[in-house]
């Protein structure tokens, strides 16, 4: 029992970005001897092989099935038909929402060690040990896997770096067997504009979060982020309440912010999910009356104050 | 007609919160409980449910863990829950989300209800399994992250929209029962009034055993889990450079960052 399993995701034609953070993970764990394979699943796999083939993978295992799309029967089947074949000692998958709706499942079913939001994987004394966030993420916690033959791990996106290098695995098929497809995927369907802001287009943006307690304060966000030239945004719980539109809901399930250089967080904690997909901003500016909010860990900047105060004071000066 | 709402009770930490002597957890001492953020969602998304039904629906809520859950699980019954199960045993002490799923797949055997509901994660580990897990166990279809649902008790399909990353969202049809994780912001989840909180406290609370569910003390704890927690610590986070000051000089400050940023682009 040896060698790495992968499995790369890609929705609408287009690889996902997790798929070659998954070859750097597997780089990082690979002993010698061992073989990295990366499966891709599609109804056209083929289209996939060119950019997957990146250093640090030795194979490309073509998988074809008949939904076009991700759905967790045909994920379940599928990866677990490929891992009974290959008996890979280490699986690896993306920490995603697709990834949600099957790994669960298929460790549960096959007893495979399994753990999920993993940000660090190595081997200590030749055993397995991932790392993950616990209690909010306050807290690092390392789990291992006693007595398991092969492991399952979710990744967490925006931590292993993708290798930059082409090279050219070999290409091999691999025949899946029919799953019975329980949900059946209709249509996707792009989060409705709600007002006409591009968030993906923003370079500054300003968010607010919890932390403006009431929908009446609102409004004087609104008019500082005109005053100071930025975009508003918000956090999810924001546009759950629905004070702001959801097209204007950064983190990872909203809007992906990715022309955004300057962030200005008044009032947002920082979940997990926000802060992953705000992250790479390269200056973060957190304002936050909680002292150990999560926010500041990754901010580059932080005021620990009233967000009114210091949006009032703000104004005064543009 | 029946729904099930497997739900957590969370913790949170205290500001000064120590690790328990063995390293491998905090110790309870410093926890804060609570009903597990998105379980609120999906217990009213039960509830909503039931009021629009034509035929009597009965909305139940099961959760493992020791009597502090049962608070949790008085404040379901206050939010329109008809009635709640705990399942506890020693031996459960130590379960991944793996183990607890193996125990919330046993309860739902045993009440076969027309659909299970789990929230997407939990605030504290964050697991994003269980729901999922309980599904294979149960060998029902299953869909996670549900931001919006469309079900009538007893319909042998329900449609939804699967929340994706970057604000697409996915349509899908799915087969009945099922179990269906559900995400924030599906619904808005209600306020129990003063008196549905008298009443719930009357209400009882039934209390399993794992041979109650036909589960044996292998198929959970450490033996009943696909991890072992190891060690527990607190991690050097990188921190923010703080602007010190009142709030007219942290103002101030603020401001040069926004025009260094605009002149730098200008």
């Amino acid at each position: 029992m040896s060698g790495i399993l992968v499995i790369a995701e890609q929705r609408r034609g287009e690889l996902r970005p997790i798929s070659l953070e998954l070859l750097g993970a597997a780089a990082s764990l690979r002993r010698d001897g061992d073989e990295v394979a990366v499966a891709i699943l599609s109804d056209s796999p083929e289209r996939f092989v060119k950019s997957l083939s990146v250093g640090g993978a030795d194979e490309i295992v073509t998988v074809k099935v008949a939904a076009p799309e991700f759905d967790p029967d045909t994920f379940e089947s599928a990866v677990g038909a490929l891992i009974a074949k290959r008996n890979p000692d280490l699986v690896l998958v993306g920490h995603s929402v697709d990834s949600f709706g099957y790994a669960a499942a298929l460790a549960a079913r096959l007893g495979l060690g399994f753990a999920t939001d993993v940000f660090n994987a190595e081997r200590i004394d030749g055993e397995l040990v991932a790392t993950r966030g616990g209690y909010g993420q306050k807290v690092n916690v390392e789990v291992d896997f006693p007595g398991r033959s092969t492991v399952l791990l979710a990744i967490r996106g925006n931590v292993y770096k993708a290798p930059d290098q082409a090279a050219t695995p070999r290409v091999t098929t691999f025949d899946a067997p029919p799953a019975d497809n329980r949900a059946k995927g209709r249509e996707f369907i792009e989060l409705s504009a709600g007002d006409d802001v591009d968030m993906t287009a923003a370079e500054f943006i300003l968010t607010i979060g919890r932390g403006i307690g009431e929908e009446a304060k609102v409004p004087q966000f609104r008019e500082l982020a005109d005053a100071v030239g930025a975009t508003l945004g918000c956090s999810r719980p924001i546009a759950d309440a629905g004070w702001l539109p959801k097209s204007r809901q950064v983190g990872q399930s909203g809007k992906t912010a990715s022309a955004c250089k300057l962030y200005i967080a008044m009032g947002v904690s920082g979940a997990i999910q926000h802060l992953a997909g705000m992250k790479h901003v390269a200056t973060i500016v957190a304002v936050n009356t909680d002292a150990e909010a999560s926010i500041f860990s990754v901010a580059k900047y932080g005021i620990v104050g009233d967000i009114f105060e210091i949006a009032d004071e703000l104004r005064k000066l543009f | 007609m029946k729904i099930l709402v497997a739900v957590k009770q969370v913790a949170a930490l205290d500001e000064d919160f120590e690790i328990r002597g063995d390293g491998r957890d905090v110790d309870p001492d410093f926890l804060i409980r609570d009903l597990n953020e998105w379980d609120d969602f999906s217990l009213e998304e039960a509830v909503k449910i039931k009021e629009a039904a034509a035929e009597p629906v009965e909305v139940m809520v099961v959760s493992v863990g020791t009597d502090e859950v049962d608070e949790s699980l008085r404040k379901c019954l206050a939010k329109g829950a008809d009635r709640a199960i705990r399942v506890w045993d020693a031996a459960v002490e130590g379960s991944d989300s793996i183990a607890i799923a193996r125990v919330l797949a046993a309860v739902a055997q045993r009440e076969a209800p027309d659909m299970l509901f789990a929230g997407v994660q939990s605030s504290d580990q964050s697991f994003a399994s269980t729901g999922i897990a309980a599904a294979a166990l149960l060998g029902w279809p299953h869909a996670a992250v549900v931001s919006k649902l469309t079900y009538a008790p007893g319909a042998s399909s329900a449609v939804f929209r699967r929340e994706l990353e970057g604000g697409l969202l996915q349509e899908v049809e799915i087969q009945c029962p099922a179990v269906l994780t559900i995400q924030l912001g599906i619904n808005t989840p209600r306020y129990a009034s003063l008196r549905s909180i008298k009443q719930a406290a009357s209400k009882p609370i039934e209390v399993l055993s794992l041979a109650d569910v036909a589960l044996s003390e292998a198929d959970v704890g450490e033996a009943g889990s696909l991890s072992r927690v190891r060690r527990m610590y607190v991690p050097d986070k990188g921190r923010a450079q703080l602007i010190e000051g009142d709030a007219a000089q942290q103002a101030a400050r603020l401001a040069e960052i926004i025009r260094e940023f605009k002149g730098a682009r200008a």
